[in-house]
């Protein structure tokens, strides 16, 4: 009997293969059906949903420039929905990246354009950059622990905490582009700060494309985080704390302490996001210019299916259409807003999985039954 | 017996998981009125069976008959409407629901006069108290509609449960694995509902790994294995030997073996020692002991006095209120469970979904939740996915647990066998000095239960300290050198076990003064 059982095990290579349809299967679907009712609702207001789907094709991903601009949008994508998404696999529902994105680009630019001229010399690159991007990382990281602290030690909500840090950090960032960091150029009238120094950038891909290192640092930082999670120690304690604390606790794991990092580590890598944009993009920190990035992180964490791989998937999608959007409404009028229904429908029908499944018919596990059979199974 | 007539058949069902064939053409009927019996190892297919019959599961072939009346049993509903009633254990209550608005819950009386009226009209409670207190009455299951069910002893919960699926009219009621978690005097309790149940013509599908309570109230036993049905009898016909022989297909000795124990040093040093439950109620009052290196130290004592708090504040669990804890000469008063665990502690957690497994995690993922840090599972940080294969296929094999593979999902494994997997962790980590075990063998089939305490035997004659903590009384003599008797939060008692009867501990553990000095 054992050996039969053996040979219908997947293993290896044919496990995983199926691991991932069966964890993409619904964010498949759901894609697909919101594509299905975006089009509808772009056909009652009077538009051609097929000349719309090929514009924003043709916009996101129809040419080399048309790449170029997706993944500079997927590039803040990423970190911010790899930061959800770790925090998710904690157990933790980090809605802060939005304000640990701002504090990280605040202080990314910061070290960018004051820096130098406090100690008087010229940075060369290879210190600048990191410098710039681990102020940034580092912001993120002591912003975020806060709400980890106040969850861990003293039971307080992390969603509720990380939005009201949202704004505590907006408002700060806006005294401080308006205020002490106000690029002062007599010509400026916007709340931002001074461009950042020449040797604190991050430096292009393809010469006349904007596509700029960060991308691919994101995926690097995406296979770290995938690393984290499943190959390291601290990520078993960070999962175990997630899918069952009162396990975690008597494994042995100092869940406080795993509940704080997982947090900061969130924080940290909302704050990548932020100093990405900085460095890589902007080379200032503008007050606006990032607003959103948090919050659709959260949609393209689960989506995703807070995998780093799906998170990556997610991001490239999520920019497409947003980058795409643009040549859409240029080719067929219809509003770049159409954009928001359809992901808001995408996160709709991943949020909503049974749906999904009831209209394609899929089978639910029925490992989803277990809580059903109570202790004696 | 037989002109009664077959309320459910079941003929052919089979029921496939990935790399399981759970169920293989099971035949299965149930008569009128009658208690029947369905036995098997662990993983052999019996909560399958019935979650086919509730309409959980979806069979893959093979047809249901309830009264006479082809079914397709698509969903619970479909099962509750024809009358068929399945007991989980207590994880279908919501814990902080009345009774009252647990038994309503998915079968609201709808009261309005026509369907146009607003369906938010007030929930009548009032009403179906009524039904639940007369329900009660009837069938002698004491409950109090206003309890909070989060509040009640687990068997007060299960009576809730059974009141619940007779108060959607079932007349055929599944009991999985019922009295694994009572003590003796609440099964004692459910078997006189049961009959009482089944004299008023209710029907009853009776899981239970525990060959005794088998030959007392079954009408027919039934017993799988492998999927398979091996047979099917009645307790006039057999006995324990030959029931235990048909589960496991092998000769099974239920008598535990075991030589005189040789206790060296105190390993586990308690005193005065004080602790709260999550009520806030000081349930361990002031126990002093010790457990020895090379014994087994048994707590006997009804649930539910203080037992499970002890364990707790032994392991690091729940904070203590006073006294002190030593073990290896360490005081770890007050100390995390990792450093217990480090200073030599393993661990058989009582609520084994609730410490001791991660029902997401793989089966070798689960095998070194406590461990995963230390080499070789964990060297620099790095998990060494290589060396928790190998544990996990040693244990495996080892202790014989049913499943696909190491990858499988924890979840997926039978009850029994998600036990064998916290039992062979525990028992295999290196470096152990004392052994806690909480209810070691709960929901385990008799031939894995002849192994486990033949391992905790094994581990006692090696040298190492156990603490034994069990509702199965037998168990306790079985096993324990020595005996203490947990009263009210209090030790009342320790004696040898060689020198005690049944009787006597029974009268201690409800609560009568010592007589003789302890021992
Ligand atoms: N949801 C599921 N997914 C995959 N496999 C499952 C699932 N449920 C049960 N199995 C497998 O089917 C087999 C039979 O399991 P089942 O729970 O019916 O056993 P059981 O006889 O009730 O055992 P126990 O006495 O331990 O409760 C086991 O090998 C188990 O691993
Ligand atoms: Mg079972």
């Amino acid at each position: 009997m054992q050996s039969a059982e053996e040979k219908q095990a997947p293993q290896g290579w044919k496990r995983i293969g199926r691991a991932i349809m069966d964890a993409a299967l619904v964010p498949v679907l759901a894609i697909f059906s919101a594509i299905i009712v975006g089009g509808v609702v772009i056909a009652v207001v009077g538009g051609n949903p097929f000349a719309a789907y090929l514009g924003l094709i043709q916009g996101a991903y129809g040419s080399t420039k048309a790449w170029s601009e997706t993944f500079v949008w997927a590039t803040p994508y990423i970190f911010a929905g790899l930061a959800v998404a770790l925090a998710f696999k904690g157990g933790l529902f980090n809605i802060g990246a939005e304000g640990q994105l701002a504090f990280g680009a605040v202080a990314t630019a910061w070290v960018g354009y004051a820096l130098p001229g406090m100690l008087g010399v010229e940075l060369p690159a290879i210190l600048h950059i990191p410098l710039a991007i681990g102020a940034g990382m580092l912001a993120g990281f002591l912003w975020a622990a806060i709400p980890g602290a106040l969850r861990a030690y003293a039971g307080g909500s992390e969603v509720i905490n990380t939005i009201m840090m949202n704004y505590i950090a907006l408002n700060i960032t806006s005294f401080l582009l308006n205020g002490p960091m106000k690029d002062n150029n007599p010509l400026n009238v916007i709340a931002r700060t001074p461009e950042i120094a020449e040797g604190a950038r991050i430096p292009v891909i393809f010469d006349g494309l904007r596509v700029h290192w960060g991308f691919p640092l994101a995926l690097i930082v995406a296979f770290l985080v995938w690393y984290l999670l499943w190959k390291t120690t601290f990520g078993f304690e960070i999962r175990t704390v997630g899918a069952n604390p009162d396990a975690a606790k008597y494994a042995g794991i100092n869940y406080k302490r795993v509940i704080v990092l997982t947090m900061a580590l969130s924080g940290l890598l909302a704050g990548l996001a932020g100093a990405v944009e900085v460095t890589g993009l902007n080379y200032r920190h503008e007050l606006g210019f990032s607003i959103g990035y948090g919050y659709d992180a959260i949609a393209i964490a689960l989506l995703g299916r807070t995998h780093p791989l799906g998170v990556v998937l997610a991001s490239i999608l999520f920019a497409g259409m947003r980058n795409g959007a643009t040549r859409m409404q240029f080719l067929t009028q219809i509003p770049v807003d159409i954009i928001s229904v359809i992901q808001a429908l995408i996160l709709l029908f991943v949020a909503a999985d049974a749906i999904v499944r009831y209209i394609y018919r899929i089978k639910a596990k029925e490992d989803r039954l277990v809580l059903t059979r109570g202790w004696g199974g | 017996m037989s002109e009664k007539k077959i309320v459910l058949d079941a003929r052919g069902i089979t029921k496939q998981f990935p790399g399981v064939l759970a169920n293989d053409l099971v035949d299965f009927d149930l008569r009128e009125g009658e208690v029947h019996a369905l036995l098997g190892e662990n993983g052999a297919g019996k909560s399958t069976l019935m979650n086919v019959l509730y309409g959980l599961y979806k069979a893959d072939s093979g047809e249901v008959k309830v009264n006479g009346e082809n079914l397709i049993l698509s969903s619970p509903r479909d099962a509750i409407y024809k009358g068929i009633g399945m007991v989980h254990q207590h994880f279908m209550l919501v814990p902080v629901f009345s009774v009252t608005e647990n038994i309503m819950l998915g079968a609201e009386t709808d009261h309005r006069a026509t369907p146009n009226e607003s369906p938010l009209v007030k929930l009548d409670r009032k009403e179906v108290a009524q039904k639940v207190k007369s329900l009660s009455q009837q069938y002698g299951l004491e409950v109090e509609p206003a309890a909070i069910v989060g509040d009640l002893p687990v068997g007060v919960q299960q009576r809730v449960e059974i009141v619940k699926a007779l108060y959607r009219n079932a007349n055929i009621l599944i009991l999985d694995e019922p009295t694994a978690v009572l003590t003796p005097q609440e099964a004692d309790d459910l078997f006189r509902i049961v009959h009482e149940l089944t004299t008023r013509g209710v029907s009853i599908v009776f899981i239970t790994h525990k060959l005794k309570e088998v030959l007392a109230i079954a009408d027919r036993i039934t017993v799988m294995r492998g999927g398979k049905v091996v047979g099917t009898t009645t307790p006039q016909e057999t006995d324990e030997h030959q029931l235990a022989a048909m589960m496991v297909g092998r000769d099974v000795i239920l008598t535990v073996e075991k030589e005189v124990a040789h206790p060296a040093d105190d390993v586990l040093l308690v005193e005065k020692l004080r602790v709260r439950d999550v009520r806030d109620i000081e349930t361990v009052r002031g126990v002093s002991f010790t457990v020895r290196a090379g014994e087994i130290l048994g707590i006997a004592g009804v649930q539910g006095n203080g037992q499970t708090e002890l364990a707790e504040a032994l392991t690091g669990l729940r904070r203590i209120e006073g006294g002190t804890i030593q073990l290896a000469e360490k005081n770890l008063t007050g100390k995390t469970p990792r450093i217990f665990t480090e200073s030599g502690l393993a661990h058989i957690p009582e609520d084994r979904q609730r410490h001791g497994l991660v029902l997401g995690y793989t089966v070798a993922d689960n095998m070194v939740l406590c461990d995963y840090y230390k080499a070789p599972f964990g060297v620099n940080g790095v998990l060494q996915q290589k060396a928790l294969d190998e544990n996990s296929r040693r244990l495996i094999q080892e202790y014989d647990v049913r499943t696909p593979s190491p990858y499988v999902s924890a979840g997926k494994l039978s009850g029994g066998n998600q036990q064998k997997v916290i039992v062979a962790r525990e028992l295999s980590r290196a470096n152990v000095k004392l052994v806690v075990a909480n209810q070691p063998t709960r929901g385990l089939d008799v031939g894995s239960i002849e192994y486990i305490h033949k391992e905790i035997i094994a581990m006692r004659d090696r040298g190492v300290a156990v603490l034994l903590i069990s509702a199965e009384l037998d168990e306790v003599m079985a096993l324990s050198d020595r005996i203490a008797v947990m009263y009210h939060g209090e030790i009342v008692t320790t004696v040898d076990a060689k020198s005690v009867t049944r009787e006597q501990l029974g009268l201690w553990m409800a609560g009568s003064k010592v007589q003789q000095p302890a021992a």
